[in-house]
C-alpha cells in the first residue's frame, strides 16, 4: 500500500507537496494490465462487465426466440431455456449492473469527483478487479462444463437447484455458479472497502460531505449497502455449496428423487430464501442508488440549473439505503409466511415509495424552467425518469400482499422488474457513458448514432415490456418455455412474437452503440477538458484524459458545492467547485 | 434474521451518529470558501478506517451465519451437539493470544523492538495453537460419529468453526508480513500502526468466537428469553 503524498483531510495545505512525485508505473504490463490506477481499473471493470453483459444479451435473444416462436427452434430444449434465463438474470444483475456501477463508475468517478489522487488502497483495488475477472471466467467456464450451466432460475432456490431434475443441478453447473458468486463477493469487498474509505478519508480539502456531487453520494451509499448485503449471498452460496458438494443439509429437507430417498434431511429451504432476499432486495437499490445519483448530476448539468432540494436528495438516498434492509420478505409473500409478516413487509415496502417519490419530484422540479439541452445524456436521463416512474408504479401493486399473490411468478413480475431494474438503470448507464466518455477518451461520442441508439432503445424497451404486463395479467407464468393455447387466448402468442421482434431490434441498437464507442475513440470530435461546462472536479483536471495521479502537482481545493449553474452575475453559466470565486486569489487560503 | 437485524441496527446507529456530525442540515449552496466550518475528513489513519469497515463486513457475515443458525435451531427436531471439552482450552488460548497482541501494541508504543518481537511471536504461536486445537476438537467430534453431514447442528458447527479459523489464518498471514518487516528493520511508527491493526483484528475475532459459542451453545437464546421475561 502506497501512502498518498498528500494525506487529504489532515489540513495540510498543498504548498507542502511541492515534492510530489507522480506515480510511475514501470513497463507496459504495470501500466496497462496490472495497473493500480483507479481509472484503468474502472475501464477494465467496464469492459469485462460489457463483455459478459453481451453474453447475457444474446441469452435474452435466445429466450425471446423460444417465447416468441415456440417449437420453431430445435436447439432450444427445455433444459437449455432454463439455462438461458438463469444465466441471463444472474449475469445482468450481478456481473453487469453491480460491477459496472460500482467497479466501473465508482472507480472512475469517486477519486476524481472528491479530488483524490487515487483510491486509498490501490493494490487492493487492483486485486479486486482480478478476482472479479476470475469470477467471470469461472462463470463462462460453466457454459462449457459437461451438463452446461445451472438452470435453477437466477434465485437458485433449493432444493431444486441441486437436484437432478434441474439442468446443472447434479453436474458442475451449480458448483461453478456458486464458486463464481463467492469469488465475485470477495472481489467486490476489496473494491468496496476502497470506495467507502476513499469517500471517508480521501476527500480534497474543502470537500465536505454536503459538497459532494450526488453521484458520489449514490455510489457511496450503494457500496455501504453492498458491503452489508452481499455477505448474505455469500453465506447462502457457501451453505448451498456444502449441501451440494459435501452432503450437508442446510437447505435440504428429506426428499425423494426419482423414487429414491436422498441422504438429505432436516434442512430449511425457506432459510435460503430469507438469506437470498436479504441480499436480493438491497441489491435492487445497490443498482438504483448510483443511478439516482448519476441522473441527478446529468439533469442538473444539462438543464444548466442547480439540483432542486440537494439536502433532501442526500437524505432520501440515505433513508432509501436504510429502509431497503427491512423489506426483503416482500419477495416471499407466497412462501407460506405468517400474514402479519406480510403486512409488516408491505408497509415498509410502501414507505420506501416516499423518499423515492421525493427524488422523482426533485428531478422534475430541477427540469422545471431549466435551460434544458436535449443532449444525449439528457435524453437518457429523461428516459430513466419516465421508465423508473412506470416501473415503480407496478411495484406498488406487487408490494401489496393481496395483489401480489395472484400476480406472483407471472410475466407481470418479469415486466415490472425489467422496467425498474433493467431498463431504468441501463438508461442511466448509457447516459453516463455519453456524459463521461469525453473525459475518459478526450473525444465526443457520435451524436447521430447516439440519437438513433436512444430512440430505438427507449421506444423499443417500452414495446417489449409494456405488452409483457398484459401477458402476465392474462396469467402466463414466468419461466415457462411454452404455454398451451388451451390456457391463454391466442392473442398472447401474437403478443409474444411481437415482443420478441422488438427485443431483437433493441439488441441490434446496442451493436450500434458498441460500434460508436470504438469509432469515436479515433474519429470522434475532440472534446476538450470540459465539454459540458460542468462544475464538478473531474472536469477540472489539468489533462484530459487525466493522468495517473489525476491532478498534476497540486490537488484541487474545493470552495463551493457541486451545482453552481446559472448563478446570477457570474461571468459564465457555471462556477467550478475549485473556483475560489471573484476577488479571491487562486490557491490562497480562504 | 434477528441477529443480523440487531447487528445492522448497531451499524445504523454508528452511521447515524457519524452522519449527524456532518452538518447534514447545512445549506451548501449558500456557503463558499475552503472549509465552511473546518469540517475536513478526521485525522484517523486510512488503514484503521479501512480495517473497521472490513470488520463490519466480517461481523455481518458471522451475524448472518448466526441468523441462519437461530432460524434452524428453533425447530423442534433440533439435535444439540455435545461440545468437545477441548473447545474451552482453545478459547482460553485465543484469549491469551489476544492478550499478547495487546502487549505487543504497548511495546510498539514504547518503541521497544525486543518486547515487540517476543509478544508478536508468542501471540502468533498461540493463535496457531488455537487453530491446531480447533482441528483436534473437530476430529474428536468426528471420531464420536458427529461428522459434518450428520445433522444441521453438526454442519453448522463445522462451518462456523472452519470459517472463523480461516479468518484467523488470514490474520496470521498479516502477522507474518509484520514479522518480516520487523526483521528487515522497518521504522517503529509504521510498525506501530500495523501492530495496532493486527491487535484490533485479533480482539474482534476473539469477540466473534465468543459470540459464536454463545449462539451455538444456546446461551444467546436463554439470554433473550430472560430479557423477554424481565420485560413482560
Amino acid at each position: 500500500m502506497v501512502d498518498s503524498v498528500h494525506p487529504p483531510g489532515t489540513g495540510i495545505p498543498p504548498a507542502e507537496v511541492a515534492d510530489y512525485v507522480p506515480p510511475h508505473a514501470h513497463g507496459w504490463w504495470a501500466r496497462y494490465v496490472f495497473s493500480q490506477d483507479a481509472k484503468y481499473i474502472a475501464i477494465q471493470y467496464s469492459l469485462t462487465a460489457t463483455g459478459i453483459g453481451l453474453v447475457a444479451l444474446v441469452l435474452s435473444w435466445l429466450t425471446r426466440l423460444q417465447l416468441g416462436f415456440p417449437g420453431t427452434f430445435d436447439f432450444i430444449t427445455t433444459e437449455a431455456y432454463f439455462q438461458f434465463i438463469t444465466m441471463h438474470g444472474m449475469i445482468m444483475v450481478v456481473y453487469l449492473l453491480t460491477a459496472l456501477f460500482l467497479g466501473g463508475f465508482g472507480n472512475y468517478l469517486i477519486p476524481l469527483m472528491v479530488g483524490a489522487r487515487d483510491m486509498v488502497f490501490p493494490f487492493v483495488n487492483m486485486l479486486s478487479y482480478w478476482v472479479y475477472l476470475l469470477a467471470v471466467i469461472v462463470l463462462v467456464v460453466s457454459f462449457f462444463a459437461p451438463g452446461g450451466p445451472t438452470g435453477a432460475g437466477w434465485t437458485l432456490y433449493p432444493p431444486q437447484a441441486i437436484l437432478s431434475g434441474t439442468p446443472g443441478g447434479q453436474s458442475a453447473g451449480i458448483i461453478l455458479m456458486l464458486v463464481s458468486l463467492i469469488l465475485f463477493i470477495i472481489g467486490f469487498t476489496m473494491g468496496g472497502l476502497n470506495y467507502v474509505v476513499t469517500v471517508l478519508q480521501g476527500r480534497a480539502r474543502g470537500m465536505t460531505l454536503m459538497r459532494m456531487p450526488l453521484t458520489v453520494w449514490g455510489i457511496f451509499t450503494a457500496t455501504v449497502m453492498a458491503l452489508l448485503a452481499f455477505p448474505a449471498l455469500f453465506v447462502a452460496a457457501v451453505m448451498m455449496l456444502f449441501d451440494r458438494a459435501l452432503g450437508t443439509s442446510f437447505f435440504m429437507p428429506t426428499l425423494y428423487d426419482l423414487g429414491e430417498r436422498l441422504s438429505y434431511g432436516g434442512g430449511s429451504p425457506i432459510a435460503f430464501q430469507h438469506l437470498f432476499w436479504f441480499f436480493g432486495h438491497p441489491e435492487v437499490y445497490i443498482v438504483a442508488l448510483p443511478a439516482f445519483g448519476i441522473v441527478s448530476d446529468l439533469v442538473a448539468t444539462h438543464a444548466r440549473k442547480n439540483i432542486f432540494g440537494y439536502r433532501m436528495m442526500v437524505w432520501a438516498i440515505v433513508i432509501i439505503g436504510a429502509l431497503s434492509f427491512v423489506v426483503w420478505a416482500h419477495h416471499m409473500y407466497v412462501s407460506g409466511m405468517n400474514p402479519y409478516f406480510g403486512f409488516f413487509f408491505a408497509t415498509t415496502t410502501l414507505i420506501i415509495a416516499v423518499p423515492t417519490a421525493i427524488k422523482v419530484y426533485n428531478w422534475v422540479l430541477t427540469l422545471w424552467r431549466g435551460d434544458i439541452h436535449l443532449t444525449l445524456p439528457m435524453l437518457f436521463a429523461l428516459g430513466f425518469i419516465v421508465t423508473f416512474v412506470n416501473g415503480g408504479l407496478s411495484g406498488l401493486f406487487l408490494g401489496n400482499v393481496v395483489v401480489d399473490v395472484p400476480l406472483s411468478d407471472t410475466m407481470f413480475v418479469v415486466a415490472h422488474f425489467h422496467m425498474v431494474m433493467g431498463v431504468a438503470p441501463i438508461m442511466v448507464i448509457f447516459g453516463a457513458i455519453y456524459h463521461w466518455y469525453p473525459k475518459v477518451t478526450g473525444r465526443m461520442l457520435d451524436e447521430a448514432m447516439g440519437k438513433l441508439h436512444f430512440w430505438v432503445t427507449f421506444v423499443g424497451a417500452y414495446l417489449i415490456f409494456f405488452p409483457m404486463h398484459y401477458v402476465g395479467l392474462a396469467g402466463v407464468p414466468r419461466r415457462y418455455p411454452e404455454i398451451d393455447a388451451a390456457f391463454v387466448p391466442d392473442s398472447i402468442g401474437a403478443l409474444n412474437a411481437f415482443i420478441s421482434l422488438a427485443a431483437f431490434a433493441v439488441g441490434a441498437a446496442q451493436m450500434l452503440f458498441l460500434f460508436n464507442l470504438g469509432w469515436s475513440l479515433r474519429r470522434g470530435r475532440p472534446s476538450g477538458g470540459n465539454p459540458w461546462r460542468a462544475t464538478t472536479l473531474e472536469w477540472q483536471t489539468p489533462k484530459t484524459p487525466p493522468e495517473h495521479g489525476n491532478w498534476g502537482k497540486d490537488p484541487p481545493l474545493v470552495y463551493r458545492w457541486a451545482y453552481d449553474y446559472s448563478v446570477p452575475g457570474a461571468p459564465q453559466d457555471f462556477i467550478a467547485q475549485n473556483d475560489p470565486g471573484p476577488g479571491a486569489a487562486h490557491g490562497g487560503a480562504a | 434474521m434477528s441477529i443480523i437485524l440487531t447487528f445492522l441496527a448497531v451499524i445504523a446507529a454508528i452511521a447515524g451518529w457519524w452522519l449527524s456530525r456532518q452538518r447534514l442540515l447545512s445549506k451548501p449552496w449558500l456557503e463558499t470558501g475552503l472549509s465552511p466550518a473546518g469540517l475536513d475528513a478526521p485525522a484517523v489513519s486510512q488503514q484503521k478506517v479501512g480495517l473497521w469497515v472490513f470488520l463490519a463486513v466480517v461481523g455481518g457475515l458471522f451475524a448472518l451465519f448466526g441468523s441462519a443458525f437461530v432460524m434452524r435451531n428453533a425447530d423442534a427436531d433440533w439435535q444439540r451437539l455435545p461440545m468437545p471439552p477441548l473447545i474451552w482450552v482453545n478459547t482460553a488460548v485465543l484469549v491469551l493470544s489476544s492478550v499478547y497482541l495487546r502487549a505487543a501494541v504497548r511495546a510498539a508504543r514504547r518503541h521497544d523492538a525486543r518486547d515487540l518481537r517476543t509478544h508478536l511471536a508468542t501471540g502468533g504461536a498461540l493463535a496457531l495453537m488455537f487453530l491446531f486445537g480447533q482441528l483436534l476438537a473437530l476430529r474428536a467430534l468426528a471420531a464420536d460419529g458427529y461428522v459434518l453431514a450428520l445433522s444441521p447442528s453438526s454442519s453448522f458447527f463445522y462451518l462456523i468453526t472452519g470459517l472463523h479459523g480461516l479468518h484467523i489464518l488470514g490474520g496470521l498471514a498479516a502477522l507474518g508480513l509484520l514479522g518480516l518487516r520487523l526483521n528487515s528493520g522497518a521504522g517503529a511508527a509504521r510498525l506501530r500502526l500495523g501492530v495496532e491493526l493486527c491487535a484490533t483484528y485479533w480482539h474482534f475475532l476473539l469477540g466473534v468466537w465468543v459470540a459464536a459459542l454463545a449462539v451455538m451453545l444456546g446461551w444467546a437464546r436463554s439470554l433473550i428469553e430472560i430479557c423477554g421475561a424481565l420485560l413482560s
